[in-house]
This record gives C-alpha cells, structure tokens and sequence, in this order.
C-alpha cells in the first residue's frame, strides 16, 4: 500500500490546473477528491452488503452456538473442533479434494491433449469448435440433469450402450458407491475440458513461433519440442487454470446436489453438500460456518502456494 | 519459416492424407463427445421419454407434447422469473462495473491500491463459502432492515458487484486516451459527462465482454437462488429442473424439454457473441 491514508485530499483547489507533483497533480486534474468513492459507491456497498459482512458472520458464527431468537452464545473452537473430528466431515473432506483434484487433472489433460489436435485448424470447423464449447455455456442445472439420465444403471441407459461398445458394463454409475464419484468427475471434466482448450489454445498462438523453428533446425523430435518448448511456455496457462479449476473444485456444489445429493451413501457427500445440509436442513448454523471458514482457508492457502511457487519459478 | 513450425504438434492445414484423416478422426470425437450429449437433449425433448431409457439421438415421431406438459407445470413462470432475475442483474452488474471501472481507470486516490485489494479478495468468497451467513444477511439486510427472502431481488442484489466484470473495465477504460478526455474537460463538460459520453461509448467491446460473461454467469446461478426461493413462485428454471424431475407424473422427456429452454438463452448469447466470448476468456484467465 504506497498511497498513504494520510494524504491530504485536494478538495482545497478543485479544477484548477496547476503543474506539481506526480500523484496529486493527477487527482486533481480528475476533479474533487470525493468523486472517486462515488463512482466507487455502489460496488463498494454491495461488496459490504453481499461478500464482506457475511464473510465477516460466518467467522463468527463459527465461534458460537446459533440459536435464533435465543440469542448465541460463545462456544470458541467447540465447533472447529466438532467438525473436525466428525467422520462425516472427514469422509467430505476427502472426497472433495478426490473430486478437485480429479476433475482439475482430468479437465486439464483433455483440454490440453484436444488444444495440440485442434491448434492451426480453425478456419474451417471453428462451427465444431464451438460446439465443443457448449458444455461450458450451458448451466450447471442443465449438466447434472441430463447426465443424471444417461447415467441411467440399467444396461439400457444411454452411458450403459456408450460403454457396452467397448465391451464394458453396465455400471451403476451414480447410483453405485464404488463409481459415483469417478461419474460425477466424469461430468466435471466434460464441463471443464472445453473451456480448458479454449484457453490453452489462447497459450499456444502466443508462443514464439522462432522457438520451434529453432527446435527443428536443430533436429528435436515433435515429443521433445512439446517438453522442451510447449510445456515451458504454457507454465503460467497450466498456473492460472490449476488455481481456477481447484478452487472451483474444491467448493463443487450443484453437480453433487443434483447428480446424488451425497449418496449413495455418503459415497460422494462434498464438504459444500455437507454445509448445506449442516446450515439448511439441520439448522446447525455454526457448524456448518466452521466447515465454511476451513473451506476458504483451504482455497486461500492453495491459492498463495500456486502464487508462490510461480513466483519462484520465475524469479 | 516452414508450414511444419508452425504449431506445437507441427499439424497444419495440409493436404497429406494422414493429417486428413486425423483432422477428421479428431473433429468427430469432439463433436461426439461434446455435442453428442446435447444432441440427446435436444432430440429427447421432441421425443415421447417415458422412461430414462429411451434417451436417445435419433428422434422418432417428434411432437411438441412435452412442452405442452412442461408449460401446464408452470414453466413459463420459471422462466420469466429466470429472466427477470438474469435481466435487472445484468443490468446492475453493468452499471456497477462500468461507474467502479471509471474510477479506478481514470483516477488517482488515497487507499486506491486497498479498495483493488478488497475487491480481488471477493473473488475469493462466492457464494458457496458465504452462503450460509447470505441466508441471514437477506433475510435482514443490516441497517435498512429489509427481508430479501424468498424474493426476486434477493437473487438479484449479491450478484450487482462481480470482481471479473470489474476488473475487465478497469483494464479497457486505462486504454482510452488521455488527451480525449483533456479536451472535453477544455471545453466544459462536467465529470458525470465525460464518463457517459466520452469515456463508455469507447469501451463498447468491453462491455460486450462484461455483459456475455455477466449473462452466463447469472443464468447459471443455482446456490442463490436455491438459498433465497423460500416456495416454488420464486423458483428460476434451473431450480425447477429438480422439482419437476422429482414429480413422479413428469417423464424424462418433459425433464428434457424444460432443460433445452433452461439453455437456450446462454448458448444463444454465446453464439451470438462469440467474439466477445473469445475475448473475455483470454482477458480473465491470461491476465489474472
């Protein structure tokens, strides 16, 4: 923070133009100093309203025991340390990160295998291009309810006769405890692979062509231009698309609820779909604010190691 | 330089017959993979499914009964409530973004680097980790004491600031020439001016791009309104998707219909802006 608070407002000379310093000469030339906070205002106050004082009652809550209408009481760590050691929790917790990190790598890996394919081809079929794309533009809702029917268990289900094909089958699915969450990955990584080409797409028409001439002049095979050349100037795309796809992943909500709502048996219950039900059904408000606050502490810390260890790199 | 350097796989439009028959290979697996899902959507919403068995992609005698069905269980409400929420939340999130991007391009503060760092720090509080805290928030906004519960406007409030639409503003309005805006101050024009007529109507791509993602984003929206609908008259359709496939008289079919209308409009306005799409995706995830 260079901009010290202390800095005397230029409300004292309004409009005139005078030449001075750097900085001040700069607002005052944009006119009175309150100027800025009231474009700023309505962004400001809905921020407040809608991410910062709930952020702020979450970590409280989490702190007491809610009661509405009885007024909370302190209870400290008590709920940290329920949640914690709760089976179910822990169980929620793992599936989360199997989950996260499933989607993310699976997401990451097709899209990037699809981008190579695909790369200096578009002119022609950018219609099939984009209708790749339409798995990432249609609502999550409309993703869980149509795979929740092809993943009908019957051999009969529209997945059963796609992988019966391959000699495969029939699987029960999201109905079976033993695939229900590799499915719901599954869908994650048709959601996600798209937009993931998209992107890598974007990476790879901004690497120095001279690079890969180079490459070839000096006789490096197609696989060790990729690990040679590729790989390293998509490093900051696989960055930003690994922190985007884990926080994402790590607070998946709606494909869950829908596609099995944590079942069967628990097999597939999310850190979000327990909170939910924690919150909303059992009224265990601050409970399930505790699981919430651990959940932001997880995607922020995995936020700054990714941050970090880019910087590293770099450095 | 050679054809061959060109991409990372050295894969270019060339007449090879190997590279035909990889191109094709490869298009066909995309458009299966990824559009054959779709395709069984679509055509199942025009195809009598009874059961969830008979999803398919080849229609069979299409009708329109489906929608029929789908209309009688007061999808068209959901609906309009879906575009109303998705309508006046656009709406705010533009011009919230494009007011907080003015200030932040065009002008120099005190604590302008702290108001930056809160609003990327929203980008990591969504609604999922607030969402139990947002119950009690709308259900008594503090100080003006109101109930947004079970209302419209409750789904439509939380999302007027979004850190993306701002921050892609603020990079687009940086752009715009100093000297233009120099001039109109020369020749009189107030600040509100400058911004209305000088500055925004420059930042039209951007606002292509703030208003396709703003769009899609909404649309999207499931948690909140999920956490706001107190009964099914403020239910989006996303939200009623459930609901129907939950009723024991609804088919599959019907299921499909409501889904395909559920959809529409977003794939409608990314085929539309496509460009603006484009855009957006290399600005929000390249840049940061």
């Amino acid at each position: 923070m260079t901009v010290k608070e202390a800095a005397p407002p230029s409300a004292a000379a309004p409009g005139v133009q005078r030449r001075g310093s750097g900085a001040r000469v700069k607002a005052r030339r944009g006119g009175r100093w309150w100027i800025p906070w009231l474009f700023l205002a309505p962004a400001l106050i809905l921020f407040l309203y809608f991410k910062f004082i709930p952020m702020a009652q979450a970590v409280s809550m989490s702190v007491q025991e809610v009661r509405p209408y009885l007024g909370n009481t302190w209870v400290g760590t008590a709920n940290y340390s329920e949640i914690l050691s709760s089976e179910s929790f822990r169980s929620a917790t793992w599936n989360t990160i199997v989950l996260a990190v499933g989607q993310t790598f699976g997401a990451m890996a097709l899209g990037f295998t699809l981008a190579l394919l695909v790369e200096g081809q578009t002119r022609k079929l950018s219609f099939i291009r984009s209708a790749a794309f339409l798995p990432v533009v249609v609502p999550m809702a409309v993703v869980a309810e149509l795979w929740r029917i092809m993943y009908h268990p019957t051999s009969d289900g529209l997945m059963n006769q796609v992988i019966a094909l391959a000699g495969l089958g029939p699987s029960g699915f999201i109905n079976d405890p033993d695939t229900s969450l590799a499915s719901i990955a599954v869908t994650g990584i048709w959601r996600g692979a798209p937009y993931d080409m998209m992107i890598f797409l974007a990476g790879l028409a901004g690497i120095d062509r001279g690079l890969y001439e180079a490459a070839t002049v000096d006789g490096a095979s197609t696989k060790q231009r990729i690990l040679h050349v590729t790989l390293p100037g998509l490093r900051p795309v696989f960055a930003i698309l690994f922190v985007l796809a884990a926080v994402r992943g790590f607070r998946s909500f709606t494909e869950v609820f829908l596609l099995t709502n944590g079942g069967p048996n628990g097999s597939t219950e999310v850190v979000m779909t327990l909170i939910y039900k924690l919150g909303l059904e059992q009224n265990r408000l601050g409970v399930g604010s505790a699981g919430a606050v651990l959940l932001f502490v997880a995607t922020l810390v995995l936020t700054i190691c990714v941050q970090l260890l880019r910087k590293g790199r770099s450095a | 330089m050679s054809a061959a350097t060109e991409t990372a796989l050295g894969l270019t439009e060339s007449k090879g017959l190997g590279s035909r028959i990889l191109k094709f290979v490869v298009y066909t697996g995309l458009f299966v993979v990824f559009g054959g899902p779709l395709l069984a959507l679509l055509v199942s919403s025009f195809n009598h499914v009874s059961d969830p068995t008979q999803l398919s992609v080849f229609p069979k005698s299409p009708t329109l009964d489906n929608f029929k069905i789908a209309f009688d269980q007061g999808v068209l409400k959901y609906l309009m409530n879906s575009f109303f929420v998705v309508g006046f939340g656009l709406l705010l999130q533009v011009a919230v973004s494009v007011l907080a991007g003015y200030a932040l391009a065009r002008k120099v503060f005190p604590m302008m680097t702290l108001v930056m760092v809160a609003i990327l720090a929203t980008m990591m509080l969504p609604e999922e980790i607030l969402a139990l805290p947002l119950t009690l928030v709308l259900a008594d906004l503090p100080l003006v004491h109101l109930n947004l519960m079970g209302t419209l406007a409750g789904m439509i409030v939380p999302l007027g600031a979004w850190a993306f639409s701002i921050l892609v503003m603020t990079e687009f309005m940086k752009d715009v020439p100093r000297e233009l805006e120099e001039a109109a101050r020369i020749d009189g024009a107030g600040e509100f001016r400058i911004f209305a007529q000088i500055i925004l109507p420059l930042c039209k791509p951007a606002l292509g791009v703030i208003g396709v993602f703003g769009f899609t984003m909404i649309w999207d929206q499931y948690l909140l309104p999920l956490l706001v609908a107190t009964d099914s008259s403020a239910y989006t359709l996303p939200l009623a998707l459930r609901t129907l496939r939950i009723d024991p008289l609804v088919t599959p079919g019907v299921v499909m219909a409501a889904s395909l209308l559920a959809l529409l409009p977003s794939v409608l306005v990314f085929l539309f802006f496509q460009r603006s799409f484009a855009r957006g995706l290399t600005a929000g995830a390249l840049k940061g």
